[in-house]
């Protein structure tokens, strides 16, 4: 990765506790280049204003810029049409929004939902919401030691009675990627629609929702070096275009009388009120700035950054790395022998490096790794080999500073 | 900032020789508290008599703050009137917001002042004494 790259992030050029920052929490949001942070602040110094409303110039330039990225977007993923990418505020409202409208009209009792217990719980609770409303049952694919998912045990779970099937491509936690083409055919042989977290897939690999066959796909773009408040969710539009919307107000009409109304076409019927165009501005500019890097080139960065990493902190006495021994991405998982996770990431931070420590918002996966938080060390396109090294040492340092609780 | 701030000898002494860790049988009134941003999690038990809180005992899994701090409330609180323990836990809130605070009655409490320094670890050290207003309050509400 060409080190240049490093440069074109503000943030990481700072002193934290006296201490160039290491910032290894990209997992749970990612830093922003100069690119996108500039074309936040062009949009609003020179296009803002509302969007499908105004006649004036800014009300074009405005509109331009929106549905500009939204076609940056479907082309990122390949989607077929770019009327499937509807604009939401990240990942957690579109799987909401296929949750309410899709799942509800489509479930009933008798109906299974199918997930894994790995789930982030954006992608849980909104289909335990569906089961206990609907009566539909939510099944879990069993999880290998290590975290992987046989396709035997997937063949198994999901029956003709199978609805829907909810799986993330990347977890969170784990560092691995799913096989989610092979659940698609799985779960479309068996008449089910399948929905795809792709918060962790969308910024560290290159993605094909046509390729995939998943029925919906949704990502959020402050993970991808995009602005915070903005994501997607996209939808085949068949699917789409059954759906009903579930927020209504203003820009998502097409007529209102005093007892009915009607919607507007795909995508804006799913886009009640006035959209975060300054977000979709600066999604649009992450998604240049990634392209023009490549999404293998990041791809293969992370995995080589994974592997030394994994090799690195191998090498500390009492550290247990949780799921697979060879990473897929750049997520490594680990306790420190008996050093809670907050005091590990208290102490590191101290020394600069900035990691995640907590239950990464995944309870149930926790209880299966039999522990009550873990830290989480994730790299993205701007970390190097360094940071790895120092994020060693300062483990070292932690190992020392607690003593015998190690 | 000074990480020996946070980690005093004291603390670190509660952290791993803890006072009144367990449960007893009796009478008890017992609260269970999440911390649900880090999965920590504390199971206090307080037995109320006369008003006076005559035992308290812990369970739990959290960090090095959140289980020393449990430590030290107990064995704070413990013997104390209900006004008394519930006077020590709002002198604790006060420590917590970087105010100076005298714990004559118990003074190991004053080496947690280091924890205000640390915004994100105050709800570690809060979450003991949550359960313990917790705990007074619904006692009240029974009587």
């Amino acid at each position: 990765m060409n080190p240049s790259i490093r440069e074109q992030f503000p943030i990481l050029h700072q002193e934290i506790n006296g201490h160039p920052l290491v910032y290894l929490d990209s997992a749970a949001t990612s830093q922003k280049p100069r690119a996108v942070i500039e074309a936040v602040k062009h949009y609003y110094e020179y296009e803002n204003s509302n969007v499908h409303r105004g006649v004036h110039t800014l009300g074009s330039r405005a509109t331009d810029a929106y549905e500009g990225a939204r076609e940056k977007v479907a082309k990122f993923i390949n989607a077929r049409r770019t009327q499937e990418i509807i604009f939401t505020r990240g990942t957690t409202t579109a799987l909401n929004l296929v949750a309410s409208s899709y799942a509800r009209a489509n479930c009933k009792e008798g109906d299974e939902i199918v997930i894994t217990q790995m789930e982030h719980h954006s992608n849980l609770i909104p289909w335990q919401q569906v089961a206990k409303e609907t009566g539909a049952t939510l099944k879990y694919i069993p999880l290998q030691p290590d975290g992987h998912i046989e396709l035997s045990d997937v063949e198994k779970t999901i029956t003709n009675n199978t609805k829907i099937v909810a799986i993330a491509y990347v977890s969170n936690v784990m560092g691995l990627i799913h096989p989610v083409k092979q659940i698609a055919e799985i779960a479309h042989r068996n008449g089910a629609v399948i929905v795809v977290d792709g918060a962790q897939s969308t910024p560290h690999m290159k993605v094909d929702v046509q390729d995939l066959d998943c029925d919906f796909y949704a990502l959020s773009g402050h993970k991808m070096c995009g602005p915070t408040g903005i994501g997607a969710l996209y939808g085949k539009k068949a699917l789409l275009e059954s759906m009903e919307p579930i927020e209504f107000g203003g820009e998502m009409i097409d007529d209102v009388g005093l007892y009915e109304s009607n919607w507007k076409e795909l995508p804006w019927k799913f886009e009640g009120g006035t959209p975060i165009i300054a977000g979709a501005v600066g999604l649009g500019a992450a998604i240049d700035f990634l392209e023009q890097i490549g999404m293998d080139e990041i791809a293969h960065h992370e995995s080589v950054l994974a592997a030394y990493a994994t090799e690195r902190l191998s090498e500390i006495d009492g550290l247990t790395i949780y799921g697979p021994a060879k990473r897929h991405v750049g997520v490594v998982t680990f306790n420190l022998g008996d050093v809670h996770p907050h005091d590990v990431a208290t102490v590191l931070d101290a020394s600069g490096v900035a990691i995640r420590a907590g239950h990464h918002c995944c309870q149930p996966l926790m209880r299966w790794l039999e522990v009550s938080s873990t830290a989480r060390a994730s790299f993205y396109l701007y970390n190097n080999e360094q940071d790895v090294d120092r994020l060693v040492s300062a483990l070292i340092q932690t190992k020392e500073y607690f003593g015998d609780a190690t | 900032m000074q990480l020996d701030d946070l980690y005093r000898r004291v603390i670190m002494d509660h952290y791993k020789n803890p006072r009144n860790r367990g449960t007893f049988d009796n009478d008890a009134v017992t609260v269970n508290l999440n911390n649900p941003t880090c999965g920590d999690r504390i199971s206090l038990q307080i037995l109320l008599k006369d008003g006076i809180v005559q035992e308290a005992k812990y369970t739990g899994e959290g960090c090095s703050i959140s289980m020393s701090s449990a430590s030290m409330m107990t064995e704070a609180v413990k013997g104390k009137t209900m006004e008394q323990a519930l006077d020590i836990a709002n002198r604790f809130s006060s420590l917590m917001k970087g105010e100076e605070v005298d714990f004559d009655d118990y003074e190991d409490l004053e080496a947690l002042s280091g924890v205000n320094k640390f915004p994100a670890r105050i709800k570690c050290a809060t979450l003991a004494w949550n359960a313990l207003r917790k705990g007074i309050d619904e006692e009240n509400k029974v009587q």
